[in-house]
Parts: C-alpha cells; sequence; structure tokens
C-alpha cells in the first residue's frame, strides 16, 4: 500500500514538472498544461500526507 | 525534516529548554538539510522575487549579488551560529538570560512576539491575493498602504481567522502538513520560472541572457519604487535572516547538531529559497507585467493563478498559510515567556486578532524588503552580545554569562549594548542616509564593542566579588 502511495506521489510531482517543461519546447498548450498541473497537485495531497512523515521502522526503533 | 525533531525544536515541548542537548537527542545532517530547504522556501519567495523586478535591479546584478549574499548567509551560520551552537548547546532564550538577565530578555521576547506578527501579517495578506481570486477581490497596488475595499479586510480576517484556529491547535499538524507540501511548492517555483520563460519568449540560451536582462530584470525601477543595485541584492540576500543566523535565533535548531559544522546545510535552503525561488516569482511578475505594462497592481496569488492555473494559486495559500501558521504559534510562545500564567489559547488568539489587523494594511507586503530587513536588524544586537560573550569574555578580561554568575536579573551592558545600537543605526539611516539594508554590519560590530567596553567596566574578571 505505501509502495502505492509513494508511486501516485511521484506521478503527482511528475505532472507538476513536465507539462511545464512540454509547455516550453512548445508541444503543450497552455491551458491543458494547467489541467496536468492541478492533476498532480490532487495526486500528490491525496498520496503523499500519508507516507512522508511516517517514521520509517528504523527510526522507529 | 522529521516532524518530530520539528516539534522538539519550534514546539518547544518542554524539552531541554533549560539544559543542554543530551548526545542521545542529537540530529543528523539529513534533518538540518530537510529543515533547511522547507523552511526557507514560503510565502515570502512569492513576494521578494517580485519585489526586485519592481525595485529595477538588472539581471547581472541579481545573480552575482544572490550568489554572493547567499554564500555570505550560509558561511554567517556556519561560522558565527554552528559553533556557539554545538558549544553550548542551549536555546537563544536561555542563552541570553544567562548573559542579559530575565528582565531584558523579556523586552526581547516582546519586540520579538511583535515582529512575528507583521511577518505573519503580511503571509497572510499574500493568501488573501490568492483566496479572493474567486470573488473577484480588488487586489492591493504597489503604492498601497490601506485597504483598498472592506472585501479585502473581510478576506484577510477570514484568513486570519482559520489560521489563527488552526495555530490555537498547536504546531504539530501544521509542521506535518508543511513537511509534506514543501518538496510540491518548490518544484511550483522551478514550473513557474520555466512557463514565465516560455511566455517571455525565451527558447535558447542566447534568447535566455538577452531576455534576462532587457525585460525581466532591465534595470529600470517602476514608477515609485528606488533604483537596487549589486550592494542591495547582496545584503538583501545576506541579512534578510539576519534574526537567525547573526541573531542567533537558530541556536535554538542547531543546538540539536551533531557536529558545529551543520550550520553550513542551510546552503541547501538558501541556494533553493533565496536564489531559484526568487528568481522564479520575479520571472513570473514580469510575464504580469509584459501582459499589464500599465498595472500597479502587486498581488502573488492573482499573479500565480494566470501562469500556472489553480496549481499556482493554491501554491500561494498554502505558502503563505505554512509561513503565517508556526510564525503566529512562534510569537504566542516569546508573549507566553512574558505572561506565563494567562493560557496558552488565549495568548495565542490575541496573536491572530493582532496578526490579521496588520495584515489588513497593504503596506507590509510593498515593503516587505524594509520589514524583513528592520525585523534582523532590531533583533541582531543581542546576536552579536552572544557572539562576544562567548568568544572575547576570557581574552578581554570580563565575565561570561554575567547575569547567571552575579544571580542578577538584568545585565545593563547587554541592554545598552541594544539600545545604543540601535541608535547608532538609527543616526547612520537618519543623518548620513544610509539605507536600512546597510545597516546591519556595522551595527555588529558597534554592539559588539559596547558590549565589551561595557562589561569591561561593569563585571571585570580579575575584580569580581562573584568568582571569589
Amino acid at each position: 500500500m505505501k509502495m502505492l502511495l509513494k508511486i501516485g506521489s511521484f506521478l503527482g510531482l511528475v505532472l507538476t514538472l513536465v507539462p511545464p517543461i512540454i509547455f516550453f519546447v512548445g508541444n503543450l498548450e497552455l491551458s491543458l498544461m494547467k489541467g496536468y498541473m492541478g492533476i498532480g497537485m490532487v495526486l500528490w495531497f491525496v498520496t503523499a500526507p500519508f507516507w512522508i512523515n511516517k517514521p520509517s521502522k528504523s527510526e522507529e526503533v | 525534516m522529521s516532524n518530530s525533531f520539528l516539534k522538539k525544536v519550534v514546539g518547544e515541548t518542554n524539552e531541554f529548554e533549560r539544559t543542554p542537548i543530551p548526545s542521545g537527542s542529537l540530529k543528523g545532517a539529513k534533518s538540518f538539510l530537510g529543515m533547511y530547504a522547507g523552511e526557507h522556501t514560503a510565502g515570502t519567495e512569492f513576494v521578494i522575487g517580485p519585489l526586485f523586478v519592481a525595485h529595477g535591479v538588472s539581471a547581472g546584478d541579481l545573480v552575482f549579488g544572490l550568489l554572493i549574499g547567499n554564500l555570505l548567509a550560509v558561511l554567517s551560520w556556519g561560522l558565527i551560529t554552528g559553533p556557539i551552537a554545538a558549544s553550548k548547546r542551549l536555546t537563544l532564550y536561555y542563552q541570553l538570560e544567562r548573559i542579559a538577565g530575565k528582565n531584558v530578555v523579556r523586552w526581547y521576547n516582546l519586540v520579538n512576539s511583535l515582529m512575528f506578527c507583521f511577518l505573519a501579517g503580511s503571509m497572510i495578506a499574500v493568501s488573501a491575493t490568492a483566496v479572493g481570486i474567486p470573488f473577484d477581490l480588488e487586489m492591493p497596488t504597489l503604492s498601497d498602504w490601506l485597504p483598498r475595499t472592506p472585501g479585502w479586510i473581510l478576506t484577510v480576517f477570514f484568513m486570519g481567522g482559520v489560521i489563527t484556529l488552526v495555530a490555537i491547535q498547536g504546531y504539530s499538524q501544521v509542521s506535518k502538513f508543511a513537511n509534506v507540501m514543501s518538496p510540491w511548492m518548490i518544484l511550483v517555483f522551478f514550473a513557474a520560472a520555466i512557463v514565465g520563460l516560455a511566455q517571455l519568449g525565451v527558447g535558447s540560451f542566447e534568447s535566455l541572457i538577452s531576455i534576462s536582462q532587457e525585460v525581466i530584470w532591465n534595470g529600470v525601477p517602476l514608477a515609485g519604487m528606488s533604483k537596487f543595485t549589486i550592494w542591495h541584492t547582496i545584503f538583501f540576500a545576506w541579512f534578510c535572516n539576519m534574526a537567525m543566523h547573526i541573531g542567533m535565533s537558530d541556536l535554538t535548531i542547531l543546538r540539536y547538531a551533531k557536529s558545529w559544522t551543520y550550520g553550513f546545510y542551510s546552503f541547501g535552503g538558501v541556494f533553493l529559497g533565496h536564489f531559484v525561488a526568487w528568481i522564479a516569482s520575479g520571472i513570473l511578475y514580469s510575464v504580469f507585467l509584459q501582459a499589464e505594462s500599465a498595472s500597479q497592481e502587486f498581488a502573488p496569488g492573482a499573479i500565480a493563478y494566470k501562469t500556472l492555473g489553480i496549481a499556482g494559486a493554491i501554491c500561494v495559500v498554502i505558502a503563505g498559510w505554512t509561513t503565517a501558521n508556526p510564525t503566529i504559534y512562534r510569537a504566542g510562545l516569546a508573549l507566553q515567556a512574558i505572561f506565563p500564567k494567562v493560557s496558552t489559547w488565549k495568548i495565542t488568539a490575541s496573536v491572530g486578532v493582532v496578526t490579521s489587523l496588520a495584515a489588513c494594511f497593504p503596506a507590509l507586503v510593498m515593503k516587505l524588503l524594509d520589514f524583513v530587513a528592520l525585523y534582523g536588524l532590531v533583533l541582531m544586537p543581542m546576536g552579536a552580545v552572544i557572539f562576544a560573550d562567548f568568544y572575547f569574555s576570557k581574552k578581554m578580561g570580563f565575565q561570561s554569562e554575567a547575569a547567571l554568575n552575579s544571580k542578577s536579573a538584568f545585565s545593563l551592558p547587554a541592554l545598552l549594548s541594544w539600545v545604543f545600537t540601535l541608535v547608532f543605526c538609527l543616526g547612520l539611516n537618519f543623518f548620513y542616509g544610509v539605507e536600512i539594508f546597510f545597516l546591519g554590519l556595522p551595527g555588529w560590530f558597534v554592539a559588539i564593542a559596547i558590549f565589551i567596553v561595557l562589561s569591561k567596566i561593569k563585571y571585570p574578571l580579575a575584580k569580581s566579588p562573584y568568582l571569589e
């Protein structure tokens, strides 16, 4: 489950940074880029809180 | 930064407030790198970068000024704050109490909490520029000092109320939330720079250089703004966190460091937040100015929304909120030290009201560069006192930690160093026209000199009856 959450968070960050790069090279419209960034933000918001602040097993010990 | 670390450092959960940190509680380098990266990519960055553009700094002055100024800031953390923190392992407040006495620390806390209120107020105002978008709120302009509309006041009080309510609940949840948001916010700043450059027509390295020099940081200040040079950039980047490094506030954080060298880890924060983020937010503002050249509007939320959509607007709200919230909490802690019998929630609520009132005035945002410089300057002399006490007490022949050793609640040398230094800086500004950004450096030397001279008179080492 934690792995899935991490993958979701990673995808969220990818959708935050990659669409602006594609927009920069001229292969994406501004409105679409904003939409992808919004989706990336939601993905990050719904996945990252569930694993970022959780202590790892080594920290708990 | 791990949440448990933040709680210990900022939340001050009654742990090691008046004792050195035991070796078992020290933290590794990773905690400090993460903390500095998160702390220095905040709501203020959405204002400072655009204000550099508005003040007409040129591209070369900005880049080289930020590189030099940030390097000086890192050296200040690493060479001035870090060694004392690792040697003493005490909070700023307790270290100051041992040198200056409880009564002087009370005044320091009062000034500190007021500064925190104004800083948090500016961040609430920044958040309000994004929250007001759906309501078509009339945004403040660069020359505004007073609120433009009742809608602005309502929005600010709504944001202030929400943030204060959360602060009353304590620091833990907000610190967790800030930790979660930090990586995403940093990427939003990168995205802002990329999209902004594309909108300005950058397509090659040559066009990047020419557009940076001729369009973004063209060296021409906006109407009514003073002209910034490389010296302004260097000194602002160096001293925008003067309260933390030279002012020694970060003793409270760096006392947890396993090594005295951890102050150097601030480079992660300053070069992300005070280089990348300031440049990115400056580019965003430049896009706005190109689209609406006659506009004097200055609203980070609306500007980020136009370029990055909903993600940009929400980033501004969160950046403002996660900066304002711990600041309100810290202001509450500082006041609680003065009024220990008043309950925490009442103190925090009062701080929230003062902060929200301050946030009504857009001048706090428009004059953020001056305010940040003032904030550092006002608290800096006490850092100089700690520095002089640590390094010069034996060499110059006066008692170290005089208030503690003389069992006094009041040290005249410390108080007079603070007051006379500020009077000296005020004089430089008033009579010689030295701008506030440049007062910190001479002020630091003056504070040290005054403290040494007065301590030698008041607490000479050889004649001290307390050491007999």
